[in-house]
């Protein structure tokens, strides 16, 4: 397959990549992992008169937190799937996010591809999308004219659409830093690895003194974009963990769910997988804060 | 791992001789199409229907043609002018080259651009303005035959409905009278469906016409390349003498690569129009959709049992979707392949089998994917029969095959259906399976996991499988009318080196090794010393191609018998030699000696010195020859395969555990090669029945045009195989060989889809079609649940 | 408009111009004549086109020539030295994990970067590392049990970790 002709831009500062991105903007796509833009291109989906890689640009491929753990984690721009499948941060610290990491694509493309082209690129079977709407994260936007940050919850707008102004580069993501007591997992049901999730559900919750004070649930696949479980995580917040909180969980989780009937299921078999999986991830959890 | 159960044999059968062809694959230095380069080479991109059913009303590729770098841009219309538009395909009907009235598939080839580079070949077809009417898809086979159903082929004279064909085989009044004796019948209705071989390497040809001399060379990706030139002889009306066909290393075929395809025809006949070589390298997509599918066959089998377990009688009746066009590569006199193999492994009185053709808006194909002609379908269906019928009687399923099997003093049996099975041992299989994988304890295991009921299921498939492969005895197996033979030519060099030439064409089967072993084994000359040459039609005698299993059962029984023909001159010359006659003689492998007198010998490689430079008088210099092995019968390979999966209650979710295979294809030349093909025909079977399929929508629109929707298992899903033998030798194949690079495909399927529905078969769920997904699997327990 | 880059392949350093929209894939194989990166699909899918980029597996028909400006390659053509069958190369062969040999020198690449970071995997690991690779021939198996003995050869354990 061969992608159109296009002309290749390779800033080497931010600052030169914001003016460029102003300079061109609906005739420019960014790249940096790649894996999802450039087999658009070469199927001729996708052909941008302009390429600006911004894979030269310093200062995007930080994942840390800041305020010594109690501010946010943030991952750079440039940094791949393959950095947070092998981050002990992530293990130690964000274990939804540290779950969904190897079930992102394939091992190769994960060495190419970023946390945040994902979000950007806003593909409803996207994993990353249901994490960050669990974790209540960010996208940190820059452009020439300034800076934003804009809530998961607000940043996607529809399949493959997302708020960002043509001229906006999403140079970070950020999450939460958990409470002391918080759990999580990302449990996906793939036909195969490299498949997009026929169902993916995202689960994070904190507690105090075994009392649910935040609970969080992202919906992969089932919606025209990812689906915050907002009904079902209201239902957690003021409830201990039982059989019948997480039973009532997972029934609202599927109720909130819009999946339709495709090759990968009937749309009632891919509710039911997020009812079983909603609660089998809050089992999950609850097994982990038990350890 | 794997355990012989045979003695080893003496001289070169039986030996993991390592692979001769690995070297220049390991280096990166094999030689594919893509790695073919001429000076002035061209290259083309064709431009590709996207509707199912439409008509079309112009072509436009001005645009196209005024783009620099664009040499030229071919339409049906062009190629009709030089009698090129259609072209036969090989079961006898015809196919587009490229589209000149209507498009008959969504993927159809419509026009193709010759340019210098590719990129800017793609550019061109985004330049190229076709103007369509669509018409109504026809993508059901039922609906193809009903009345009032579009025409999909107006184009052919006397073709009024999209019937293509009906065959029938065995006999229908006796099995009339089994149905009517039997206690009960069980029925299995299902789809096999539309799979696709999906080598990793795609198709592709560079086509180098000389204008000066008028020779045609065209390197091509084609499993039988001889038919191929044949083929063309008849298309293009070239002078079969001036076409080479040569087949450069193939990245895996498994029967994609056997028909002609309308890329090759165009590359060839614009190299011929410019004067320049044109290569053409499919993409995926374009493989997916247009070039040789496999399966589609809608099945209802009925089998007629007594109470105490005895089979009766089968009866079939099918409807296989063939696309467009008929253009099975199978035998021509048997419009549904070998399918009638369907009673499989068991003694079964009476069969009757009937089958319809229908075309429908889908690409053509039916290809023997991983399949000698429709055996897989055959397997599959008796193999589910079978687990239906046991759960209906209350037996175990295991010991429901035990008592209808074929007993080995029934051999040579002949079935219902008319084939006479060779050799076979079908309890000694299935009860080396059974105890490998412990199946007491797997049935033990099941029970105790269902009574507590926490959502963790045990599923045991069994499929008990015999296919028929080697096609074919020239009485009944012909395609095209060239018959089914295959052949060997043998030449040994004067210092005892030698070349084996051969008309079938490898894809990874290690014919390079394999084959060199059969001559070493027959002449004494060690396999590092034969060079094993493939796929050159100008170096090669003629032979029908690798696929169907039927390399090992009849292009190697040629090579033994060259091999044997060069032993008996050698023997004459040896008796010169040794100034003795002939019957003083005695054979070991590599040398004749006198007998009585071990040390007056004369190695093969001192006989071929001398069959240069020393003969007999009288006789003709040289040590070569050439055998058409024309095989007196098929082959009998089978194998019990077991299958263990684990099965999610809640969501569907199915994996396997544990995978026994044992095989029994005879001979085995070279255990790692074969073990090695089991392995890979395993991996495919559990694909088939996982997660391969090429579905459409009620336009004809293809879902599976790539590998993100075409899916084909990773390293991650594929399971662990645990592989054992038995050695039944064929009685008629010159080295007991039966063939085995299909039977895992063949005959595991099945297995894998019992596993799961024996996992829920507690539940009442009777059937899953394939390929079997979670969402199958729990939409099959909710249908029982909703049903009580 | 063309763009001069200078890639270090194999550790020689090669220059060439390239069209920006060239594929790593086929600067590889039609500028450089290194053949043994494969193109097996359009969709990112099948991995036989894997090599390594500053030690790291990408899939080339997924990255644009110019994206290597500067950068150092492996290919399957850099795996041996010296004449020498690489370990893996020796693997393969001797554990018959190649058929076809279409999917091969990707497949080498990839676990060499496995091997690297892990100098005795598992069955399990080698599987899951190799999951961006398709292979129709093997069924895998026999991929693993090469890969198992390259890493036997190039770092020799007392005795293999089991499961």
């Amino acid at each position: 397959m061969f992608p159109s002709e296009f002309e290749y831009l390779a800033p080497a500062t931010l600052d030169e990549a914001l003016s460029l991105l102003a300079e061109h903007a609906e005739d420019a796509k960014v790249l940096a992992g790649g894996q999802s833009l450039i087999p658009l291109m070469k199927l001729r989906f996708a052909a941008p008169a302009i390429l600006i890689d911004i894979n030269g640009l310093p200062g995007l491929s930080h994942l840390q937190e800041d305020k010594r753990g109690r501010g946010f984690l943030r991952i750079g721009a440039l940094v791949r799937n393959a950095a947070l499948e092998r981050s002990e941060l992530l293990k130690a610290r964000y274990p939804t996010m540290a779950a969904a990491a190897p079930l992102i694509s394939d091992p190769i493309v994960r060495n190419q591809g970023t946390l945040v082209g994902s979000l950007v690129h806003a593909d409803p079977q996207g994993d990353w999308g249901s994490v960050l709407l669990a974790l209540e994260g960010e996208v940190v936007a820059k452009s020439a004219t300034g800076e934003r940050r804009i809530p998961a919850t607000k940043f996607f707008d529809g399949p493959f659409t997302t708020v960002l102004r043509p001229d906006e580069l999403a140079v970070e993501a950020r999450v939460p830093a958990p409470g002391p007591r918080s759990f999580g997992t990302y449990l996906k049901l793939e036909r195969k690895v490299g498949d997009f999730a026929t169902v993916g559900v995202a689960v994070s919750v904190s507690t105090e003194r075994g009392v649910v004070t935040r609970a969080g649930i992202g919906l992969t696949g089932v919606g025209p974009a990812n689906i915050k479980a907002v009904d079902a995580e209201q239902a957690l917040v003021g409830h201990r963990l039982t059989d019948k909180a997480i039973r009532r969980a997972a029934e609202l989780a599927a109720a909130a769910s819009e999946p339709r009937t495709d090759v990968r299921g009937s749309a009632d078999y891919k509710r039911e997988v997020v009812r079983v999986y909603v609660a089998r991830g809050l089992h999950q959890a609850l097994a982990a804060k038990a350890a | 791992m794997a355990v012989t159960e045979t003695e080893p044999s003496p001289g070169w059968l039986g030996k993991s001789v390592k692979r001769k062809e690995d070297d220049r694959f390991l280096a990166g230095r094999g030689n594919y199409i893509e790695d073919v380069k001429l000076p002035a080479m061209l290259h083309m991109a064709i431009l590709r229907s996207p509707y199912a059913h439409a008509r079309i009303t112009s072509i436009d590729t001005s645009a196209a043609t005024a783009l620099p770098g664009v040499v030229a841009v071919v339409t049906g219309e062009l190629l009709a002018q030089h009698n090129l538009a259609w072209m036969p395909t090989l079961s006898g009907d015809t196919q587009a080259v490229l589209a000149t009235d209507k498009v008959r598939f969504q993927g159809q080839e419509v026009a193709c651009v010759i340019a210098e580079d590719r990129y800017v070949a793609h550019d061109a077809l985004e330049l190229i303005e076709v103007d369509y009417e669509p018409l109504p898809a026809v993508v059901d086979p039922f609906a193809a035959l009903a009345e009032g159903a579009p025409l999909i082929r107006d184009d052919k004279d006397g073709q009024t409905d999209n019937r293509i064909y009906h065959w029938e085989a065995g006999d229908p009044e006796a099995t009339e009278r089994a149905f009517a004796e039997a206690d009960r019948v069980v029925t299995v209705d299902t789809h096999y469906p539309r799979s696709h071989p999906s080598p990793l390497e795609c198709c592709g040809c560079v086509a180098d016409v000389n204008p000066a001399s008028g020779r045609a060379t065209i390197y091509m990706t084609s499993q039988a390349p001889h038919a191929i030139r044949t083929v063309f002889a008849l298309v293009a009306g070239l002078p079969e003498q001036n076409i080479q066909i040569i087949s450069p290393d193939i990245g895996g075929g498994f029967g994609n690569k056997v028909p002609v395809y309308p890329g090759y025809v165009v590359a060839t006949a614009a190299s011929l129009l410019i004067g320049r070589p044109v290569k053409w390298i499919e993409d995926r997509t374009g493989n997916l959709i247009s070039t040789g599918f496999a399966r589609d066959f809608h099945m209802k089998g009925e089998l007629a049992l007594t109470d105490d377990g005895r089979m009766l009688g089968l009866r079939v009746k099918m409807l296989s979707d063939q696309g467009y066009a008929y253009a099975d590569a199978q035998p021509s006199k048997l419009k549904a392949g070998l399918f009638h193999i369907v009673t499989g492994s068991y003694a079964m009185p009476a069969a009757h089998v009937i089958t319809d053709g229908a075309y429908t808006n889908k690409a053509p194909g039916g290809v023997a994917y991983r399949c000698s002609f429709r055996v897989t379908e055959a397997s599959f269906l008796i193999e589910r029969l079978v687990q239906s019928a046991a759960y209906d009687l209350g037996m175990d399923p295991a010991e429901l095959r035990r008592k209808n099997f074929i007993r080995p003093d029934q051999f040579p049996y002949t079935s219902a259906t008319g084939f006479v099975y060779d050799s076979g041992d079908y309890e000694a299989a299935l009860d080396l399976a059974l105890e490998k994988a412990g199946y007491e304890a797997l049935r033990v295991e099941q029970a105790k996991l269902r009574e507590e009921g926490k959502g963790k299921l045990l599923g045991i498939g069994i499929a008990s499988m015999t296919e028929a492969l080697g096609a074919g005895p020239s009485r009944d197996y012909d395609i095209l009318g060239i018959k089914m033979f295959d052949s060997a030519e043998l030449r040994v060099h004067p210092t005892g080196k030698a070349i084996l030439k051969l008309g079938v064409r490898h894809q990874g089967q290690g014919h390079e090794t394999t084959f060199a072993q059969i001559v070493a084994h027959e002449l004494g000359i060690p396999p590092d010393d034969i060079l094993v040459h493939e796929g050159d039609t100008d170096n090669t005698p003629y032979g029908l191609g690798t696929y169907a299993s039927r390399s090992t059962p009849v292009a190697g029984a040629a090579a033994a018998m060259v091999a044997r023909k060069l032993r008996d001159k050698s023997k004459t010359i040896a008796a010169h030699l040794l100034e003795v006659a002939e019957e003083d003689l005695e054979w070991e492998i590599g040398r004749f000696s006198v007998k009585g007198a071990p040390d007056r010998s004369k190695t093969i490689q001192e006989i071929a010195f001398a069959a240069y430079t020393d003969h007999p008088p009288g006789m003709e210099a040289g040590l070569e020859g050439v055998h058409y092995y024309d095989p007196p019968n098929l082959t009998f390979p089978f194998a019990t395969y077991l299958v263990v999966v684990e099965v999610d209650a809640e969501t569907g979710e199915w994996k396997p555990r544990q995978v026994v295979a044992v095989d029994d294809c005879g001979v085995r030349i070279n255990p790692m090669i074969v073990e090695g093909q089991i392995m890979g025909g395993l991996t495919e079977g559990f694909a088939m029945s996982a997660m391969q399929q090429i579905t459409f929508d009620e336009d004809g629109n293809c879902i599976g045009a790539n590998f993100m929707d075409y899916l084909l298992p990773t390293a991650w899903e594929t399971p662990h195989f645990d592989l054992y033998e038995t050695c039944t030798p064929s009685p008629h194949h010159p080295i007991g060989c039966k063939g085995v690079g299909e039977s895992a495909t063949v005959g595991s399927p099945a297995a894998f889809v019992n596993a799961v529905v024996d996992a829920v078969a507690h539940l009442g769920v009777r059937d899953v079609d394939m390929p079997v997904t979670s969402g199958a699997v729990w939409e099959a327990i909710q249908a029982v649940k909703g049903g009580g | 408009m063309h763009r001069s880059i200078t890639v270090t392949v194999n550790g020689q350093a090669r220059t060439a111009e390239v069209e920006p929209r060239m594929l790593l894939v086929h600067f590889l194989r039609e500028v450089l004549d290194l053949r043994g990166a494969h193109v097996g699909c359009d969709t990112t899918s099948c991995g036989v086109c894997a090599v390594l980029v500053d030690g790291v597996p990408v899939k080339s028909c997924t990255m644009f020539a110019v994206q290597v400006d500067g950068k150092s390659l492996t290919t399957v053509e850099g795996l041996a030295g010296n004449g020498q069958k690489h370990a893996l190369q020796e693997g393969f062969k001797e554990e018959h994990g190649l058929q076809c040999g279409f999917c091969t020198p990707a497949m080498m690449l990839v676990a060499s970067a496995l091997l690297e970071e892990n100098p005795n995997p598992s069955e399990r690991e080698i599987r899951w590392a190799i999951s961006g690779n398709l292979c129709r021939c093997t069924g895998y198996q026999n991929i693993v049990k090469a890969v198992q003995h390259a890493a036997a050869t190039l770092h020799p354990q007392p005795a293999g970790r089991t499961e």
